[in-house]
């Protein structure tokens, strides 16, 4: 009974809502760290993206033409539509677990703002899937003959480029995280929306390719990015609600 | 705040062509602990899930300490915690690690607290071996653990002593009473009875949906 007198000591402290309360950021700093170990756990699944657009980008020289000019020219195009695809190949993953397992639910339940929670995971999702993929966006460059000059003109697009592209994949990744296989219907959904990331994305990586100034769309990039911060969160927290009744 | 106290009223639930709840009534004060029983399929799941909130039942409401939970839904959260059938539970993490992301988005926690529950629920040998290699039954027991740890006044458990040996069939018993002893109320939902005092103990039959 010892035991069970102090365990009710503790509820009534957590029952005035005392200092046992976990502030908001560290509470996005836990979901950070849980979703970063559990990445690294299921390695596979973070490096299967990130092979895929290695892959494909190296492709293009040993497939189309090894003449670095006729390269140069393709090279936006397939480095902005590789990084889509890897992308939306890295979404179903996002929510499908938590949802599975429970995880979400416990969210929904826990008292804390479900928006807050589901962001965390996004900025997790972009941490391993959208970084990595713009670090990597420079070695791709490499092989399609980019000028070392566009190498931070590159890696900036695809950076700020990846944030719109896990917002919004996270709506899509919210409404289809009860189907077993959504693969097709993701990529049907989110397609549409982003195609505004992947012009603007190969128009600046273009204009840094012929070393001329990228900032025009490489502002409208941020700005979607911007939009997509605002909005996604709300969609992301009502779609998750849905699933979960 | 004023009394802890559950009741449900009038709740009409329907999932999709089927009217699973219709009309439930129940009245919990603290201390007491609501046993659900009926059949498979007679709505004890859905009852759960619409007490916490999850489902939107189409008539009814459900009241904490005298107000509607829709009126403050986080506020509520806060003081409940819900376990479903399945332990919600990450198999590549350590049991350890499960409940330090699980509870700590509700609440800040000692590791003495944490090793206290795990030992509470004879788990602390296994505690840092990744839950995958656990049985059903230890995974149950890590659950029970967070049960403890989230350190709330109301319980609502689906099935908590599906997997669990006779051992630990008695144990939940004796936590859940621990929990009435010290003020808490419980929902339960059971397949077999619970094995404990029939003390504060009441029990909700629902029918065929």
């Amino acid at each position: 009974m010892a035991e069970a007198s102090a365990w009710a000591a503790l509820r009534s402290a957590a029952g005035s809502q005392g200092p046992a309360v976990p502030s908001i950021g560290s509470v996005a700093r836990l979901m950070l760290e849980r979703d970063l170990r559990l990445a690294f756990r299921k390695a596979s699944q973070l490096v299967q993206p990130m092979a895929f657009f290695v892959i494909v980008t190296t492709l293009f020289p040993l497939a189309v033409t090894p003449n670095l000019v006729q390269l140069r020219r393709i090279a936006p195009g397939v480095i902005w539509a590789a990084a889509l695809l890897s992308s939306l190949l890295a979404l179903e993953f996002l929510f499908r677990d938590d949802a599975h397992d429970g995880t979400l639910e416990q969210f929904a339940l826990s008292g804390r703002s479900l928006t807050g929670l589901l962001l965390a995971k996004t900025v997790a999702h972009w941490l391993l899937t959208g970084l990595p993929l713009a670090l990597m966006a420079p070695i791709a460059g490499a092989a399609l003959g980019v000028p070392e000059a566009a190498m931070p003109g590159i890696l900036a697009t695809v950076a700020i480029g990846t944030v719109t592209l896990s917002l919004i994949g996270a709506v899509g990744a919210a409404l289809t995280m009860g189907l077993r296989r959504s693969g097709a219907l993701l990529s049907l959904l989110t397609l549409p929306l982003v195609i505004p990331v992947l012009i603007f994305g190969a128009r600046a990586t273009q204009l840094a390719i012929r070393s001329e100034a990228y900032r025009g769309p490489l502002l409208l990039l941020a700005a979607l990015a911007v939009l997509a911060i605002t909005l996604a969160p709300l969609a992301v927290t009502a779609a998750v609600r849905i699933n979960l009744e | 705040m004023s009394e802890a106290t559950l009741e449900g009223k009038h709740l009409h639930l329907w999932r999709g062509e089927r009217h699973v709840l219709r009309g439930v009534n129940f009245t919990v004060a603290a201390g007491q602990c609501l046993q659900l029983t009926g059949p498979n399929g007679s709505g004890k799941t859905s009852l759960l899930r619409t007490i916490c909130g999850l489902s939107y039942p189409e008539a009814g409401s459900v009241h904490w300490r005298g107000e509607d939970i829709r009126q403050d839904l986080p506020a509520f959260h806060a003081q409940m915690t819900y376990l479903g059938h399945e332990p919600p539970l990450k198999m590549e993490l350590t049991a350890r690690e499960n409940l330090k992301y699980w509870i700590g988005v509700r609440r800040r926690s000692s590791d003495r607290e944490m090793a206290q529950a795990l030992e509470q629920v004879g788990g602390d040998r296994w505690a840092d071996r990744p839950v995958h290699t656990l049985s059903a039954g230890q995974k149950r027991r890590v659950a029970l653990a967070g049960l403890l740890l989230s350190a709330v006044s109301l319980w609502l458990l689906d099935e908590p002593t599906t997997n669990l040996d006779v051992d630990g069939q008695r144990q939940v018993g004796t936590l859940i009473a621990e929990h009435l002893a010290s003020g808490g109320l419980a929902v339960v939902a059971v397949h077999h009875a619970l094995q404990m005092s029939p003390q504060g103990l009441h029990t909700l039959e629902l029918g065929n949906g």
